[in-house]
């Protein structure tokens, strides 16, 4: 969609708009059949069974009735508009942030869009053991990344940091080669940072006494202070708990990703209270660590209390297909339930968002998903995504089917609309 | 009394020698047999791993003594059209990827079995889903990098799985061979040419072999011996092409050579279906949910999860396959390819037939799998609901009659 028909999207929210006659999964209740939506100014104004909720006069009313909402989905780990922060100096780069280098104009947001996504991490990658920090974005149409930039109560942008161990930050020095050493680098680095943290606490706001800023610390003091969730990829089930005892040590928040082997250590991992958020493929392997991922991980975590969300890792799997890995979470054992709170309020609350997205409640963002059937089947299109009470896909446009479906030109980026040129050349 | 004792001993060593399951029947409340319309509440008799009997329950008798499997839905074993499972194995290290070489941009002598493992987990994977017969062998990667087989995915070794030992011959142009080092080729230009060169020196060599003077004969060339049997078009070429120009490019050299060629991938066929239609040429289509890649740089950018169906409605013979993945997934699933492809206008007797009978004509083995008739291989793949839909399973599966997998997946 153009900026133009947003903004006139935007302005027409206003007005109420109430969605009728859909089944409603909230996520925060059991599912309302034959229910009604009704958002306004980007919240959701009320929610519930057609004979509940009023529609309030003078709203738009759309009959969907045969057709499925959901809120929209919260995906926890992501690498679309190409986020690259740490280069190949240092294994550990705390310092360098996605937000400075993601084009928001990539295909990639678009076609996550189609997949009913509406709430991102998009992360550096796992070739480092701190590849730096991540950011969390709604999927709304834009120009640059402070549009989508989700903001913490204190008006900065909200993010996490990420982390890897296991294979992939395993190579030539200064990168570590072995896995003590990985733990080890990491350690040196924390302790650096408690140190920075002590000076800083002792200055008490003394410009004279404080240290000298240094970018790298001073994010890993986020970290120390839970400001700052760390989103851990880890796939073996004693890399996992190395990152326990990690976690242990530094008293640091963390989020354990993909997690192929979880299910070897699922107690453990409950033990310690560290939400999962898994990755489903379609076969195991393609690396050491993935040899023994397991569709069951999603069901063995559940059953175990695990906070358990899932995630695209988009481009390993494709951001249109999100609603398909809690699908095969299902097949393996998972209960329909759980793998739909894993693909949204899970993911909300493993990125400190439970009050915003996550859930249909009143109150919250209108972020939502209609879908022309039940969430799990095969067959099952998302067919309009909304963000914050603004309609961000339409199946039935067709610039928005080209990214849903593919074809010719479907992974160019978005054309932007020129500023400051006309036909007549150059304006005045 | 002394024949029907040796009748007797004769009787004993035939079922010792039979494995135990070997005599099976497979009841579904639905059986898809690809041969006609589905049966309800039907029953496949299996006898010494060949399809018996076909037909409803209540006129298909189970012999006395068979092992009875039931599922909810019955399909003739899964056919891949186009995998390189068995030599692209799960750990992704150098020693588990069999297929390919780079040691030369043309190579035509690589056999596939050679290479093949199948007792590789990736097998075993598929297998478990349903999948009874794979086309598999060298992949993409290599202006010719090798030959392809058909085998089965279930058998007492890998010699024992053949079903066509040299299905086809694996070309790629586009992309993924231009190397611009050494004898590789730097440009699409240059790719096409080598190919060209390659196949008029085969020419030669069939002229030179068939001299009447044996003196005057040219030695034995495992390369050149290949390409004459593509040229005689007994081998047809699999070619891997994307991008609309290599697709192109490939029904030039096809005509030029008078050859038999498969196209493989044809991500931007959408936008040439006349040209391929008017070819003749089936495609096994890329897989559904391939990685489109960032535009450019990626000959898949242009993919579509509604390209078999495009395809199919243009008339044109469909199979799918799960590919060539060179990280995770290091195998996709024809199974999920199939069913992906229904929420973008493939019907569900299209998207069977291409994984089963379609799959098993463009490989030339249909006389042996791909439905369930009378004489055919036993194999079948059994499933507790539909078997496109993400939350079924896989409950059984047969190959030659045997039952190698029982466990849900």
């Amino acid at each position: 969609m153009t900026l133009l028909l947003v903004a006139v999207v935007a302005e027409a929210q206003e007005r109420p708009i109430a969605f009728v006659g859909a089944r409603i999964y909230t996520i925060a209740g059991a599912p309302v059949d034959d229910g009604v939506l009704v958002v306004q100014g980007g919240k959701i104004l009320a929610v519930g069974p057609a004979a509940r909720v009023t529609v309030p006069a003078g709203a738009e009313t759309r009959d969907v009735r045969g057709r499925v909402l959901l809120p929209g989905l919260v995906d926890t780990h992501s690498h679309i508009g190409g986020p690259g922060a740490a280069d190949q100096a240092d294994p550990v780069q705390p310092e360098c942030r996605v937000l400075d280098a993601i084009n928001v104009r990539d295909a990639g947001f678009q076609k996550a869009q189609a997949g009913g996504l509406t709430t991102v991490n998009i992360m550096p990658g796992s070739g480092h053991l701190l590849s730096g920090q991540t950011i969390y974005v709604k999927l709304k149409d834009a120009t640059s990344i402070e549009d989508v930039a989700i903001r913490n109560a204190d008006g900065t942008i909200a993010g996490g940091m990420k982390m890897a161990n296991g294979t992939n930050s395993q190579k030539e020095a200064p990168f570590p080669g072995t896995r003590g050493k990985s733990a080890a680098i990491i350690r040196t680095r924390f302790v650096a940072a408690q140190e920075y943290k002590r000076k800083l606490d002792a200055a008490k706001g003394d410009a004279e006494k404080m240290p000298e800023r240094d970018l790298a610390k001073e994010a890993l003091v986020e970290v120390l202070d839970g400001k700052r969730v760390v989103h851990h990829h880890t796939h073996r089930h004693d890399d996992v708990l190395t990152v326990l005892r990690l976690q242990r040590e530094f008293g640091f928040r963390v989020v354990l990703h993909h997690v192929s082997e979880a299910w070897k250590v699922a107690d453990e991992i409950a033990a310690a209270k560290a939400p999962c958020s898994i990755i489903v493929i379609d076969s195991p392997g393609g690396k050491h660590e993935a040899v023994d991922l397991d569709w069951k991980t999603g069901g063995v975590l559940e059953k175990a209390g695990v906070l358990v969300g899932f995630h695209t890792d988009d481009g390993i799997t494709d951001s249109r297909l999100f609603l398909r890995s809690g699908a095969l979470a299902v097949r393996a054992g998972m209960s329909p339930t759980a793998a739909l709170y894993g693909l949204t309020m899970a993911g909300a609350r493993m990125l400190d968002l439970q009050d915003r997205v996550g859930t249909l409640e009143p109150g919250k963002d209108a972020d939502f998903i209609l879908l022309s059937g039940e969430p799990f089947a095969v067959a099952t299109l998302v067919q309009e995504t909304w963000v914050e009470g603004v309609r961000v896909f339409d199946r039935s446009d067709a610039q928005d089917r080209l990214w849903a479906e593919g074809g010719y030109g479907a992974s160019r980026p978005q054309a932007f609309t020129w500023c400051c040129y006309d036909d007549e050349g150059v304006e005045e | 009394m002394k024949v029907l004792h040796a009748a007797l001993v004769v009787a004993v060593i035939a079922v010792v020698a039979t494995p135990a399951g070997a005599q099976v029947a497979v009841r579904g409340a639905i059986v898809y047999t690809m041969a006609g319309a589905p049966i309800r509440d039907g029953v496949v008799v299996v006898r010494d791993g060949k399809i018996a009997a076909v037909g409803p329950a209540s006129s298909t008798r189970i012999p006395e003594g068979f092992r009875v499997l039931e599922a909810a839905v019955v399909t003739p074993g899964l056919v891949d059209a186009h995998t390189v499972v068995g030599l692209a194995g799960q750990y992704n290290v150098d020693h588990d990827q069999d297929q390919l070489d780079k040691g030369d941009p043309i190579q035509p002598e690589l056999r596939a079995i050679d290479g093949f493992n199948l007792q590789e987990r990736l097998v075993e994977w598929v297998r478990g889903l349903g999948v009874t017969t794979i086309h598999t062998g060298h992949g993409p990667g290599a202006v010719v990098s090798g030959q392809t087989m058909v085998a089965k995915t279930w058998a007492r070794d890998a010699d024992a799985a053949v079903v066509v030992p040299e299905a086809m011959l694996a070309v790629t142009l586009g992309d993924g061979t231009l190397e611009s080092k050494g004898k590789w080729p730097g440009t699409r230009g240059k790719a096409v040419a080598m190919l060209r060169s390659k196949l008029i020196e085969a020419q030669q060599y069939t002229r030179k072999s068939s001299a009447k003077d044996e003196s005057k004969r040219p030695g034995r060339d495992l390369k050149l011996e290949v390409l004459a049997r593509v040229l005689d078009r007994k081998l047809p070429l699999l070619v891997t092409v994307h991008r609309h120009q290599d697709i192109l490019a490939a029904l030039r050299v096809a005509k030029e050579f008078n050859v038999r060629i498969v196209l493989d991938g044809a991500s931007d066929a959408p936008v040439v279906l006349d040209a391929i239609k008017a070819a003749g040429v089936p495609v096994i289509v890329h897989p559904t949910m391939v990685r489109a890649g960032a535009p450019g740089n990626s000959e898949t950018e242009n993919v579509s999860f509604a390209t078999a169906a495009k395809l199919r409605a243009a008339g044109i013979p469909i199979a799918f396959q799960s590919g060539y993945e060179s990280y995770v997934p290091k195998t996709r699933v024809v199974l999920f390819e199939a069913g992906a492809a229904t929420a973008y206008g493939l019907s569900f007797d299209d998207a069977l037939a291409a994984i089963t009978i379609e799959a098993a004509r463009i490989l030339g083995v249909a006389d042996r799998v791909g439905s369930l008739e009378r004489g055919k291989d036993g194999d079948l793949a059994l499933y507790d609901g539909n078997p496109f839909e993400y939350t079924s399973h896989c409950t059984g599966v047969l190959i030659n009659g045997q039952v190698a997998s029982d466990q849900p997946h």
